[in-house]
């Protein structure tokens, strides 16, 4: 596995949210975490870039040991992060939000730059624009692109489509899908499970903090008890 | 009341000071100490009604004492009679004027709320009503600063005992209080700081240049006092016999009759200022005991566990259906009452009002750094923090001619940067309180004596 | 003829000195911007801080006169400038470790910062009152004027001057070349572009790489230099007085809140829009109707909206027009 992070457990002041949660995703793979609110997904995910401190559990990086590594150091390693919320820069450009992402690469980006035009075209369009001016999911498509240029290897991504219509989480799937297809490991947390599970490779339900069901996607899909507890029927 | 510890704390402190100082320095600059301290303390008790209790910055410290100083003036100085014939009439109608814009403001806010351009109207309002209220006052005010402007120029006060002034004072400033929070308090901590130390600063230009009002920059001296004269106590037989009674020892030593009777005159002279020190340290005292006692008490009702309630959580507060607005002003003005209050007593003290003297360095933030120092939200902590800011304040000069004297002592008395460093010895003072808020805020942010928390 | 005259008159005494004055309050408020979009408080020290920095270029001045070393037709203290700066931005990274610092970690509440800025302010009010004194000081020397009224008069044959003093100039093109250096780095710089993003949003500038150590550093530093220059700028063309330094930090915080704070270009046309209302409002026209009425209808008063001494109150009305209608500054705040 690529990237994997194990018999995780932590929390705030002392009271552990996620308990021996397991979970490991490979280079050209989309795995989601699911499960219902206050399960501890947003928290397993920051417990994994670190910014959330582990009481115990550790996190491998094609077989190196991150665990200690600071959030920051690990961007360099090739992790990136798109959050739920405030996850671009309202007030710069569209351009300047993904030269931003590019921050630590000192090298020519405007190749990177276009490159991300080409995966996703509306950017290319606005790209003078304020980001801040724009629609709920192009500004979930900057907020991605602007991960993707730190040319991460594993890619995690904070209910992505959290507050948008059906047709654009539709859209911005078709997009995940692709950047799958750059041989990216993706990690994405998910609210609308069934949607999610139909474009991932695995999942992972999450049940108070721990690991209730894992599985291939089409797996967890077709099983009754999980279709009845967490996918409404 | 009388067990508690800061209690005992606080007062321990301000006696041993003063015994200190009257042993080592004299008892005269000891009990001068001492009253300012007293008056220190009741504005930072102000201050800390504001911020300690209800978690609002006001950095219009100054101008509230500027007021309480302007009613010294307005209660205390007799009228001018020749200023309010001539231009009397003007002054009055102008006042009137004045009320009835704002009187038409509050009733535009309140009454036609849903009024889409209302904002704008009232802004029209102020915009016609400035040269307006000029064009009307304009000719009395030149005939009343015209009127004798060596001696007098103003308009005079009301002739009344000055003690009336202290509570004018505080009347005045809320009500000044109530405007300015009426406008600003709605705005964010930061905005609020910098709009009251704007609205300070109009004050203090009000007072300065409004001489048919407040004589401005020329000053009002030789106010009324609540206490005896030195003259006529030095005239005072029963005084004269009381000193004579209590220096028994000290008159007996001397044969010679004549000697006898110059020391004595000395004595007279010298007890007569310090008793009239201690006159108004008594008075200070007990009001600074009443405020105090008066405080204590409202901290600790109902209503002072809902302001502790509003400043530790507003959202909550307001879910709780509790009127934060409301409350908020309230507390502001009662705050700015106090030190309107304050204000007026240390114009009382030192017998005369000075507008140009008001700088924000020293009647604003110095008074902040008092009730930081001190303990925030703590009346004894507010006490304590403007005795002992007070105090270094004072002392801070002497000892930093010993510090300067100690560190430039290989060099010759002609040297400049000697001269030059004893030329700037008050400006150490600054660099004292600048450093100490600093390591206060920094080891012990909470202050000398901690906020209790009161448990229920 | 009648109408020029009364054009020029208005030249003479607002727009010129409009200008100079609105270019000395736009570089400061783009300084406590700066330091609000980035450090997020409202530093009351910054006056202080422009009468440090002024006082370092006055020292070098009298240094370099005593040496015999002018600047010709310039005042010398352009040549002290860069010497003030270097001590400014020493003192302010000074302040920024042994104080700001420790705050910045523990991620205290804006008034926290504001209280610590005010010990500040007494600690740099008190070294520069130690060092220099609290008196008038001026330190103009070189050239003074460039056009003088008479001059003028003689020129075009009109009957009222225009006057523009060398410093005025001065203000003018220095304040042009450091706004336009300062909007190039903060738009066109990839570092100018980093500090601008994490002023919006510092969470996603640290998980984009973003350095928060040189960002701070960097921000004291432009601080710094805006600060020296706005001080002696405004020093050289009235006089240097501590005192007034302070005051004039309430203009500069009204100018900086007017613009939306955390907005540099709002900052720059905050000071601007303040400066000609205090200049406007306080100016007597009197004699600029006399020119364009006939005489029977000529003013007998000085048509004054407000007397001079109250341009605290139009600063004040500004800030609270503004606060009233438009909460997050005309120009809609943070985008340093």
């Amino acid at each position: 596995m690529y990237f994997s992070a194990n018999n995780l457990t932590g929390g705030y002041g002392g009271v552990n949210i996620i308990e021996d949660c397991s979970f490991k995703v490979n280079l050209g793979e989309i795995v989601s975490i699911l499960g219902p609110n206050g399960a501890g997904k947003s928290t397993a995910m920051k417990a994994m870039l670190g910014i959330l401190s582990l009481n115990s559990g550790d996190v491998l990086l094609n077989g190196q040991d991150i665990t200690k590594i600071k959030t920051q150091d690990r961007i360099k390693l090739g992790i990136s992060f798109v959050p739920q919320i405030k996850n671009i820069f309202t007030e710069l450009s569209v351009k300047e939000n993904l030269e931003m992402g590019a921050f630590l690469f000192d090298e020519n980006i405007d190749n990177k730059i276009d490159e991300m035009f080409t995966l996703f075209p509306i950017l290319k369009e606005k790209r003078n624009q304020i980001a801040g001016e724009l629609s709920g999911g192009q500004r979930q498509q900057v907020a991605i692109a602007r991960a993707l240029m730190t040319n991460p290897k594993v890619l995690m991504l904070d209910e992505p489509t959290a507050g948008v219509s059906p047709v654009i989480m539709e859209e911005l799937f078709q997009h995940i899908l692709n950047i799958k297809k750059q041989n990216i490991a993706v990690l994405m947390v998910e609210q609308n499970a069934r949607q999610a599970l139909e474009i991932s490779d695995r999942g992972y339900i999450l049940v108070t903090g721990k690991n209730a069901y894992e599985g291939k996607g089409d797996y967890l899909l077709k099983d009754k008890e999980i279709r009845k507890a967490f996918l409404g029927g | 009341m009388i067990r508690n510890i800061d209690f005992k704390i606080c007062f321990s402190v301000i006696f041993l000071l003063t015994i200190f100082v009257g042993l080592f320095q004299s008892w005269g600059l000891a009990l001068s100490i001492l009253n300012l301290c007293l008056i220190s303390g009741i504005m930072s008790m102000g201050v800390n009604i504001q911020w300690g209790f209800a978690g609002l910055i006001n950095f219009g410290v100054m101008g509230f004492l500027a007021i309480g100083g302007l009613a010294t003036v307005l209660v205390s100085v007799p009228p001018v009679y020749e200023a309010w014939a001539a231009g009397g009439v003007g002054i009055l109608i102008s006042g009137l004027f004045l009320a009835f814009i704002i009187f038409t403001i509050f009733f535009i806010n309140k009454k036609l709320k849903k009024y889409k351009y209302k904002s704008y109207l009232v802004f029209f309002i102020i915009i016609i009503s400035i040269p307006l209220l000029k064009f009307i006052s304009g000719p009395s005010i030149s005939k009343i600063e015209s009127i004798n402007a060596a001696t007098s120029g103003f308009l005079g006060g009301a002739n009344l005992p000055i003690i009336f002034s202290w509570f004018v004072g505080a009347i005045l400033s809320a009500m000044v209080a109530f405007v300015v929070g009426k406008v600003c308090l709605g705005l964010r901590s930061d905005y609020l700081a910098i709009s009251t130390l704007l609205v300070s600063g109009i004050i203090i230009t009000i007072v300065k240049h409004e001489e048919w009002l407040s004589r401005g920059v020329k000053n009002v001296i030789g106010l009324k006092r609540p206490v005896p004269y030195e003259v006529d106590l030095q005239k005072s037989e029963l005084f004269i016999k009381i000193i004579e009674f209590i220096n028994f020892s000290k008159l007996s030593k001397n044969f010679d009759p004549e000697v006898n009777a110059n020391l004595l005159n000395q004595l007279v002279i010298s007890s007569s200022g310090v008793f009239v020190k201690f006159c108004f340290t008594i008075i200070f005292l007990s009001i600074v005991l009443i405020i105090l006692y008066l405080s204590e008490k409202a901290l600790n009702s109902p209503w002072g566990r809902m302001m502790r309630a509003i400043r530790d959580n507003e959202e909550a507060a307001k879910a709780m259906g509790k009127n934060v607005v409301k409350q908020h002003l309230f507390i502001f003005m009662l705050g700015s009452a106090i030190i309107g209050f304050a204000g007026a007593m240390l114009v009382t003290y030192d017998g005369l009002f000075t507008p140009s003297s008001y700088q924000p360095l020293r009647y604003t933030f110095l008074i902040w750094v008092m009730v930081l120092l001190g303990g925030t939200g703590n009346n004894y902590g507010a006490i304590l923090g403007g005795f002992v800011v007070w105090f270094i304040w004072i002392q801070s000069a002497p000892f930093a001619s010993v510090v300067i004297n100690f560190t430039t002592n290989h060099l010759d008395d002609t040297s400049l940067i000697k001269e030059h460093l004893f030329n700037s010895v008050p400006y150490f003072r600054y660099l004292m309180m600048g450093c100490g808020l600093l390591l206060v805020m920094r080891y012990r942010p909470e202050g000398l004596l901690p906020e209790k928390v009161i448990k229920n | 003829m009648d109408f020029l005259n009364s054009i020029i008159l208005l030249t003479n005494f607002i727009i010129v000195p409009g200008i100079t004055y609105g270019s000395q309050l736009a570089l400061g408020a783009i300084g406590v911007t700066l330091i609000y979009g980035v450090l997020r408080f409202a530093n009351f020290a910054y006056g202080d801080l422009m009468a440090f920095g002024t006082m370092i270029v006055i020292l070098v001045t009298w240094y370099l006169q005593s040496k015999g070393i002018s600047f010709g037709l310039l005042p010398t203290a352009l040549i002290a400038l860069p010497v003030g700066i270097l001590f400014t931005i020493a003192v302010s990274l000074f302040f920024d470790k042994t104080v700001f610092e420790y705050y910045r970690e523990k991620k205290s509440n804006p008034v926290t910062f504001i209280v610590v800025s005010l010990g500040i302010m007494f600690v740099l009010n008190a070294v520069v009152r130690i060092i220099i004194g609290p008196n008038d000081i001026n330190f103009m020397d070189g050239h003074k004027f460039i056009m003088k009224a008479r001059e003028f008069k003689q020129l075009t044959g009109l009957n009222e001057g225009l006057a523009i003093k060398s410093t005025q100039v001065i203000t003018l093109i220095t304040t042009i070349i450091t706004c336009a250096l300062l909007f190039y780095f903060l738009n066109k710089t990839k570092t100018g572009k980093s500090m601008r993003a994490y002023s919006d949003n510092e969470d996603l500038a640290l998980l984009s790489g973003i350095d928060p150590k040189r960002i701070v550093l960097l921000t004291w530093v432009i601080v710094s230099i805006l600060a020296t220059v706005a001080g002696t700028l405004y020093g050289l063309d009235k006089s240097f007085k501590p005192f007034t330094y302070f005051n004039n930090l309430l203009p500069i915080f009204a100018a900086t809140i007017v613009g939306g704070i955390g907005n540099p270009l709002g900052a720059f046309y905050g000071g601007f829009l303040i400066a000609f209302s205090e200049i406007a409002l306080t100016y007597a026209y009197k004699k600029f109707f006399k020119y364009l009425m006939p005489e029977s209808l000529e003013p007998s008063t000085l048509i004054q909206f407000i007397s001079t001494d109250y341009k605290f109150a139009i600063s004040f009305a500004i800030l609270i027009i503004v606060l009233i209608f438009r909460p997050n500054g005309i120009f809609k705040g943070k985008v340093i």
